[in-house]
């Protein structure tokens, strides 16, 4: 059967919420019913078939193609099943996910996997702020999963994270893994400012020296026994992480945030 | 049945039900690995009691381990679950924590869940640091080497216990020599251990005593200086007698290990002083398996 695609006929101006457009939501749904959906677009509802010319059939693989940075909450708490966007996403993607997969082709916007629960989520582009984290005010992030990121992150990457890992093969903005609870950032480009700022538990694994806060001691260098066994679980993504040559068990080990809790770790490879 | 000059008995071992699980245990080198592994697995030969009966499964090659050193396999067998949880825990917790190097794995992914390294984690004194890779909960426990690693659980299964067989030769050396040939066989089966030091008993037992506190004493029938004041089992030739023990996560699994271990002793033949192969068991009342000799020689 093949994949259940929604393909965008032209980019309306305001803002569409995608979330009624999930695996589990459209399960055992006839086409002539999806198309009849309403979207929430700006502060007027809209059909699916309104906005996107349908084909295809099967509702645990859905395509989105044309996708652009207006098309939020995309594979909002989805729980089975996979969703492959062709283009960019917008806010809110994989927003309280809970299991399945999503790939993005191209960049997504701020709070991208908010809130998620388990799954896998993997950007091929830049992704905004907030990635991994809670919703404004709330106190738990990410709770599990892993989300792979093949180009930059904005600022408060993981922030208020619980569980799971961020992969980043590019850099990281400021404040990247800011109060963290606990769970793993790997980033192998720079990051910016304030790395860890005021997390309590979890690991940063950094690729590049940063620039740490006084709050931030130095344990000394150390060969840790764990690297390569989380380096051997990212053999089966599609990424820089998975190669050889970027596993390594010698690191230099930062405790912190020391203001905080101060059982967290940024650990630096060397 | 008589296979190479030696009498297989028409007789059977009788085994008993067990808890069993694994363990995985590793070192910077194989060394280490096995010093720990030796360590966890030592006074362990009889539940009778050491409260549970464990032994050395087989050296691991880097590449089977979870991260990737030189390692041993490890499995503990209890008459309960929950002796078998407490068995592993101290030990874990006194000849693998406290070994140079060493991290410790889970050897059993399904089964009931029984605490690995979970309780262990409190040494750490809040220091520790968990991490939950590909769905397994890991420990970090900081000590005075660096980071001791450990998977929090690991599998309990249902297995057997008990199934042995008895070498009787013409002399103690020529016993040995067979049954040390039997071992060398046995370890390369999978899922087996044989708990008894080397592998082997010299003391096997029989049920009850004349002493009302004791609940099992000497194998008076197969004692050959008894030859001429008790029942005996044995005929005037047979001057020495020795016993493999085997526990194993299934019937099968002994099976095999029987097999190639007699058949090791029977290549050796009655050339090289061996009589017979026989085997211990209660009439069959008490185990609820049974290992006949000659269907496993057939």
């Amino acid at each position: 059967m093949s994949a259940l695609t929604f393909k965008l006929k032209q980019r309306p101006d305001q803002r569409v919420d995608m979330s009624p457009l999930v695996c589990h939501q459209l399960l055992g749904m006839e086409p002539l019913t999806i198309a009849a959906i309403e979207l929430q677009c700006g502060k007027r509802k809209v059909r699916v078939d309104e906005l996107f010319s349908l084909s295809g059939f099967d509702t645990q693989k859905i395509v989105i193609k044309n996708s652009f940075g207006k098309l939020d909450y995309i594979g909002k708490e989805l729980s089975e099943g996979s969703i492959t966007v062709e283009g960019d996403a917008g806010a809110y993607l994989g927003f309280g996910m809970k299991s399945g997969a999503i790939k993005v082709h191209g960049n997504v916007g701020l709070y991208a996997a908010c809130e998620m629960k388990n799954g896998y989520l993997e950007i091929d582009g830049n992704a905004g702020d907030f990635l991994g984290a809670a919703q404004p005010g709330n106190k738990m992030g990410m709770k599990g999963g892993t989300i792979l990121v093949k180009g930059n992150v904005g600022e408060r990457a993981g922030d208020h994270m619980r569980r799971g890992n961020i992969l980043i093969e590019g850099d990281a903005g400021d404040y990247c893994g800011s109060r963290m609870t606990a769970g793993t950032i790997a980033v192998m480009g720079k990051t910016g400012r304030f790395v860890g700022y005021a997390m309590r538990r979890g690991t940063l694994l950094l690729w590049n020296q940063p620039q740490l806060q006084a709050s931030f001691n130095d344990c000394g260098a150390h060969t840790l026994a764990f690297l390569p066994i989380l380096f051997a679980s990212f053999k089966k993504y599609d990424s820089r992480f998975a190669e050889t040559s970027a596993a390594f068990n010698r690191v230099r080990r930062f405790a912190g945030d020391m203001s905080e809790l101060g059982r967290g770790e940024v650990l630096v490879r060397i | 049945m008589i296979i190479n000059g030696v009498t297989i008995d028409a007789t059977f071992a009788e085994a008993f039900p067990m808890k069993a699980t694994r363990a995985i245990i590793t070192a910077q080198n194989e060394k280490w690995a096995m010093i720990s592994a030796q360590a966890m697995t030592g006074f362990a030969t009889s539940v009778i009691a050491c409260g549970c009966e464990a032994g050395i499964e087989r050296v691991l090659d880097p590449s089977e381990t979870p991260d990737g050193r030189p390692g041993v396999s490890i499995m503990i067998f209890a008459m309960g679950g929950k002796g078998l949880a407490k068995q592993l825990e101290t030990r874990a917790g006194q000849c693998v924590l406290t070994s140079p190097t060493s991290a410790l794995f889970a050897g059993i992914e399904g089964g009931i869940r029984i605490p690995l390294g979970k309780n262990l984690r409190y040494f750490g004194d809040g220091f520790q640091i968990a991490k939950v890779i590909s769905g397994k909960r890991y420990w970090r426990v900081p000590v005075m080497d660096g980071e001791f690693l450990t998977e929090a659980t690991t599998g309990q299964v249902d297995a057997v216990g008990g199934g042995n067989f008895l070498v009787l030769a013409e002399s103690q050396p020529q016993a040995l020599t067979a049954c040390e040939a039997a071992i060398e066989e046995m370890r390369k089966i999978p899922n087996v251990i044989m708990p008894f030091p080397g592998g082997i008993v010299r003391s096997g037992s029989k049920v009850g005593s004349k002493y009302a506190s004791l609940g099992a004493s000497t194998n008076d029938a197969f004692c050959p200086t008894l030859k001429g004041m008790t029942k005996t089992d044995l005929s005037p030739e047979i001057e020495s007698v020795m016993e493999i023990v085997i526990d194993g996560l299934s019937k099968e699994d002994i099976d095999k290990a029987m097999r190639v271990g007699i058949q090791a002793v029977c290549d050796l033949g009655a050339a090289n002083g061996i009589q017979r192969i026989s085997a211990g068991n209660y009439g069959g009342k008490l185990g609820p398996f049974h290992f006949h000799l000659q269907e496993i020689m057939a």
